[in-house]
């Protein structure tokens, strides 16, 4: 009896070490390891910037709490990654299907100088209706790529016209504007939409 | 009998080869899956991507495009780094290996066409031609797809 209660606890004891040792693989080197990717966007409440969509409204970090939300940078100007990542992004909500209008889903321009609110109308025009597209003066731009810890830089090209680099990833941000995940670029379908749904299940979460 | 059938075979392969000395690779490139997006405009570059496939046994080499919807057509390459910061910039000459085939994709590799001539419009179509080191050209006709279209399919 008494032996096999040693016994007993000697397998317990096992288990919980096998159990640390699994947890700590998970968060170190497993699925739960810190994504090599930036730093991470502050909370949006923490944000302050005052931009303009791209039908004329006054928008900023306030706009985007409330609902979960889903933010990334570009431009118009952007022949491969931008119009690549809008279409990934369409996909992404035509899989949410009503679910995404639960969604705030903002796409917000590095380049103000020739993304004007009636050139952003246009080009987010072409993807899911979801999509808004921020504009606004450069410093406001600034302020917000600070708040979501995006860099982008301004490089001529041959022939006097230039193009962007930019941070493409897209963040995901709770109901309480709280910073979620990210998803990478290219990230596949069948991995974004479940980050996407986690996110807006923290806001029920959050909710009850 | 049947030897002498193998026989003739080979020989008119020379004669083949032979006939095409001139060239060195660029005979045996096909291009397959190239489609291109609509463009709002002239303003902003214009983008296309295929497959581009040797088919034969002697490496080839990209060292151009010409198109009458660009004056300034140039093979770049998107990049991501493990910042997640997105970037651009012209690939250069590009090297297809004899049996193999490079991927211009969303992306990756892609002809960026600079100064657009005339906007890109959904539905209708424009030559393109690759230039070889060789001084062989191959064209092909690009469809354009819509602006949040994923592939040659739409």
């Amino acid at each position: 009896m008494r032996r096999r209660r040693i016994f007993g606890y000697g397998a317990g004891g096992l288990g919980a070490l096998a159990l640390a040792l699994f947890l700590g693989w998970w968060q170190v080197d497993g699925p739960g390891a810190p994504q090599p990717v930036g730093p991470r966007p502050m909370a949006l409440e923490a944000m302050d910037f005052r931009l303009t969509d791209h039908e004329g409204r006054p928008v900023g970090q306030e706009t985007l709490i409330g609902r979960p939300s889903m933010v990334f940078f570009g431009f118009t100007h952007c022949p491969d990654v931008c119009p690549t990542t809008l279409s990934e992004i369409t996909g992404w909500l035509e899989a949410l299907g009503a679910d995404a209008e639960r969604l705030n889903v903002a796409f917000i321009t590095v380049d103000p100088a020739r993304d004007t609110a009636a050139a952003m109308a246009e080009y987010v025009g072409y993807f899911h209706p979801a999509i808004r597209g921020w504009t606004g003066p450069e410093e406001q731009i600034a302020r917000a790529a600070e708040g979501f810890r995006v860099t982008y830089e301004r490089v001529p090209t041959e022939g006097g016209d230039y193009t962007m680099n930019h941070t493409a990833s897209v963040f995901l941000f709770d109901t309480a504007g709280r910073f979620v995940s990210t998803i990478d670029y290219h990230e596949p379908r069948d991995f974004a939409v479940p980050k996407i749904r986690r996110a807006m299940n923290e806001e029920t979460e959050g909710a009850t | 009998m049947r030897r002498n059938s193998v026989t003739a075979l080979t020989v008119s392969t020379v004669l083949v080869g032979g006939a095409n000395a001139g060239l060195a690779g660029s005979e045996d490139v096909t291009v397959d899956g190239a489609w291109s997006r609509a463009s709002i405009g002239t303003s902003p570059p214009g983008v296309a991507y295929m497959t581009i496939r040797n088919t034969g046994d002697d490496p080839v080499t990209l060292t151009g495009i010409r198109t009458e919807i660009a004056m300034m057509p140039e093979v770049h390459r998107s990049s991501t780094n493990d910042q997640g910061l997105s970037s651009m910039a012209p690939a250069g000459e590009i090297m297809i290996a004899p049996g193999g085939s490079v991927a211009l994709e969303p992306g990756g590799l892609h002809v960026m066409l600079m100064k657009l001539q005339t906007p890109m419009t959904e539905g209708e179509s424009f030559p393109l031609t690759l230039v070889f080191s060789d001084g062989g050209e191959v064209t092909v006709e690009i469809p354009i797809r819509g602006m949040a279209a994923r592939g040659p399919d739409g």
